[in-house]
């Protein structure tokens, strides 16, 4: 046993504090780039203008796909396209990376109940619903990474659940790993009102930070037993917690905290909490990050924005801007955006990156902020985020500039496979809507025909 | 360093093509008493072609002239304002702006009134906040004209307004004091607080009301006047067609059940409102000559709603119904939607841009009774207009004026309320 728990302290703990992944048990290679596609997948294409997103747009550009991953990428002619590809033309085209999207309620992975403002032991993991037409229509709008998350009414209100947006019926086949076969994800958090509520849930926002801290003080110390009970083998390991050991993982540096946040003094209220702790946090919604992003900026801690089409609903959001994007990267704030998705729609979520545009941040950082930028705060910018050599072929296809609003998703593809197509009728309706958007089923067919 | 949020620093950067500022300085004031010419590259008019560098005339609050620059001379010492596109001031054909409060605090929110489920008598006209922020945020966005009511959380909810979205009282703002009676048989109008729990108890309670408007009219007409009843009054006035009654209703079920009641009073006007499912009973519409207010393009679509298509608006309007848009009521965050990009998004799933534009300003002000005075740009109706530096429905266009009556009420987009 006691053997056991010491293993917990670490990165190896992970793997054993999760169930075997499913491609084990079904005989696949495990790890966490597998790719679904078959070995002969091999698409080459032809034509489109590629935005890269790390390196500057390519005209005429060809894009070749091997087995899930980006094998080349480069203007036709300077690219060999291998015998036997697939080719797909996409003249008229434009390709950019499947768009990541860093807060996300699809599918329902709501986490905590209302016993308790902390229940960091609650996982999104165990309430996700992939076959959600809402998971499908994150892919009719070109996402194909989500952070998956419950909502803000909770101090921490749960593990958040980083997925891949790949065909198929299992959150565990959507789920992002570790190396070691763990799942990936954040920790949700949140200050300001809406956690707050009746007993137990804290009346202000004094009592929100100082049940944080306590929270916190309690895993430094569960850490602390754990690290004693590893070093020396006459120490007993402290009894199982579900929810400090994911804090201890927060800590650890292995778990981002995903901390919803409005208000300036909610959002240096986390500036100071994270440093106090020494957790890696990213700030979500920060509707008044245009009036600390010195602050921000100077705590080297990245933020999430949402763009909404007017401020006010509730107190917090008041003051929120289109401007926020801007003002934070000339602040020097790394920018992702995020739909927070039934806030606003994933179908549209290119329009966040236009508006956030309309309000002057660069194309160049919009588009980032849809993608690399992202990744960067899931820790997933090494595999996904920009058309990169290497990089898994996550892919949204476009009818045109997208940050137009005449612009329609045409495909989107993960790992080399398209899916979504909106050609297809069963895929149409959950881009526009109309009978049957509401209904998992046709969705569900479509993918027992996949499997 | 503080960083200010101000709309001109990012408009400074990215307005470059358009020559809008230099003639525009002092123009919120009515200088040139009340005289203003909007020169523009291209004027939407909603009203028969588009004009390839026109000029608008506007004096004394009404349009005086309007065509092409070179037809056109901008008499002396009137102010001028320029953009790359012109548009009327835009209409919504349906929000709760003013009654839905910006902070949605109890104090502030006059959106519904939850004793009764039946309450026709209360106007929108004693509830409007001229001063709510979320007037100003759309009007930075081109709405001059709303039609502005009541949630839709009661089976009947009070009396609907028209307003502009400018004035220092309401007095002033109101186009239409009582516009229409609003009603609900959707999801939002059942069930909760005094309200009929059932579509069945919904429908005969409605139309027990209607028939006690019935009664209290034939009384009206008769020898001996009723005593005042300011209920029996309104749902007199509906069901003698003096005020349309707006329903709103998603599934086609409710829809259709709008249909049946209205049909018992002949005189009865029925507006259709946010109808997510109107696309299934297009001919019944259609056979009853029932216009409707489209729900918001993006409105989010879930239960009752969760066939809404942010095609709703083409499908209706290829097929021959009367159709307008709207930005419906929002109870979160948003707390309004901006109408344009409804409007935007309705084009780009497919409706004709003219079209979409038309939902918006003409078809609207037709469709909110005030289609004489605003719209569209005519000779004679009011001066309100929309300015835009490029395509007025491309995300990254700027609206970059927006003028009421001859006065430039909004400079340009608001990013943030301070």
């Amino acid at each position: 046993m006691k053997t056991l728990l010491a293993s917990l302290v670490g990165v190896a703990a992970l793997a054993l504090a999760v169930r075997p992944s499913p491609a084990l048990e079904h005989g696949q290679e495990p790890g966490p780039d597998t790719a679904s596609a078959q070995p002969e997948n091999l698409v080459a294409f032809v034509g489109a203008t590629l935005l890269p997103i790390t390196a500057p747009a390519i005209d005429d550009g060809v894009i070749v796909v091997r087995d899930g991953r980006i094998a080349a990428i480069g203007a036709r002619g300077e690219v060999e396209i291998p015998a036997g590809a697939e080719l797909i033309d996409a003249t008229g085209r434009t390709i950019m990376p499947g768009l990541i999207c860093t807060h996300s309620h699809v599918g329902a992975p709501f986490a905590a109940d209302s016993s308790d403002p902390i229940q960091p032991e609650a996982r999104s993991l165990d309430s996700m619903d992939v076959r959600a037409s809402s998971v499908h229509r994150a892919r009719a709008g070109g996402l194909t990474t989500l952070n998956c998350m419950p909502g803000s009414g909770h101090l921490m209100s749960g593990q958040t659940v980083y997925l891949k947006l790949r065909l198929a019926v299992t959150v565990e086949e959507l789920a992002y790993r570790f190396e070691d076969g763990s799942i990936m994800g954040g920790l949700k958090m949140a200050n300001g009102t809406n956690p707050q509520g009746d007993k137990p849930f804290p009346g202000t926002r004094a009592k929100s930070a100082a049940l944080v801290r306590q929270k916190f003080i309690d895993a430094v110390a569960y850490r602390d037993k754990l690290r004693a009970a590893a070093d020396d083998p006459e120490v007993d390991a402290p009894a199982r917690d579900l929810g400090l050991e994911a804090l201890v993982e927060v800590l650890d540096g292995k778990r981002i905290v995903h901390h919803h946040t409005h208000r300036h003094d909610d959002i240096l209220t986390v500036l100071r909490l994270a440093e106090e702790f020494g957790f890696r946090v990213v700030l979500h919604h920060v509707s008044e990050g245009w009036r600390v992003a010195d602050e921000i900026a100077a705590a080297g801690v990245p933020c999430s924005v949402i763009v909404v089409d007017s401020p006010g609903g509730k107190q917090e959001a008041t003051r929120l801007s289109f401007d926020t994007c801007r003002v934070l990267d000339e602040a020097g704030v790394r920018v992702a955006l995020h739909t927070d998705d039934y806030i606003t729609d994933s179908r549209l979520f290119l329009r966040s990156g236009a508006l956030a545009v309309r309000a002057g941040l660069s194309e160049q950082k919009a588009l980032e902020a849809l993608t690399i930028a992202g990744a960067e705060m899931l820790d997933l910018d090494g595999r996904v985020g920009s058309l990169e050599v290497g990089k898994d072929a996550d892919l949204a296809v476009l009818d045109g500039h997208p940050f137009s609003v005449y612009t329609q998703v045409l495909e989107t593809w993960v790992e080399g496979e398209r899916v979504f197509d909106l050609s297809d009728p069963d895929d149409l309706i959950y881009s526009i809507g109309g009978p049957g958007a509401g209904d998992d089923v046709p969705f569900t067919q479509c993918c027992a025909n996949v499997r | 360093m503080n960083h200010v949020i101000t709309n001109r620093r990012g408009l400074g950067a990215m307005a470059l093509a358009v020559a809008t500022l230099a003639a525009t300085a002092g123009a919120t004031s009515n200088e040139g008493g009340g005289r203003i010419a909007i020169k523009a590259g291209l004027i939407h008019t909603a009203a028969g072609e588009p004009i390839r560098d026109g000029v608008i005339l506007i004096d004394e609050g009404r349009i005086t002239a309007i065509g092409p620059a070179a037809l056109l001379t901008v008499p002396d010492g009137w102010t001028v304002r320029e953009a790359a596109v012109a548009t009327p001031g835009l209409v919504d054909a349906h929000t709760c702006v003013g009654l839905a409060g910006f902070l949605n605090t109890d104090r502030v929110n006059d959106e519904l009134d939850r004793s009764e489920s039946v309450q026709p008598e209360l106007r929108a006209l004693d509830a409007y906040n001229l001063d709510d922020p979320l007037i100003e945020w759309v009007r930075s966005f081109g709405v001059t004209t709303v039609h502005t009511g009541h949630a839709p959380g009661a089976l009947v909810s009070g009396q609907s307004m028209v307003a502009k979205t400018t004035g220092s009282s309401v007095e002033e703002a109101v186009m239409v004091p009582a516009a229409m009676v609003t009603a609900s048989l959707s999801d939002a109008g059942r069930g909760g607080a005094g309200n009929p729990g059932t579509r069945s108890k919904s429908a005969a309670v409605l139309r027990a009301k209607l028939y006690e408007g019935l009664e209290y009219s034939k009384k009206l007409a008769g020898e001996e006047a009723p005593p005042r009843n300011l209920r029996s009054e309104a749902l007199a006035q509906v069901v003698t067609g003096e005020l349309p009654l707006l329903v709103t209703a998603h599934t086609s079920q409710d829809i259709v059940t709008a249909l049946r009641i209205a049909a018992e009073f002949p005189h009865l006007r029925l507006v259709l409102d946010g109808a997510a499912e109107a696309p299934r009973v297009i001919d019944e519409i259609l056979a009853a000559g029932v216009p409707v207010i489209v729900h918001p393009t993006m409105q989010r679509s879930g239960g009752e709603a969760e066939e809404l298509s942010m095609g709703t608006a083409r499908r209706l309007v290829e097929a021959g119904v009367t159709v307008a848009l709207q930005t419906g009521y929002e109870g979160y965050v948003p707390r309004a939607r901006v109408l344009l990009f409804e409007a935007a998004v309705a084009a780009r799933y497919g409706l004709d841009r003219e079209r979409a534009l038309a939902l918006v300003t003409i078809e609207a002000a037709k469709l909110c009774g005030v289609g004489d005075r605003v719209g569209s740009l005519e000779v004679g109706k009011d001066g309100d207009v929309a300015l835009f530096d490029g395509d007025p429905f491309e995300y990254t266009s700027h609206c970059v004026g927006t003028v009421i009556e001859g006065r430039v009420a909004s400079e340009h987009e608001l990013w943030t309320v301070r």
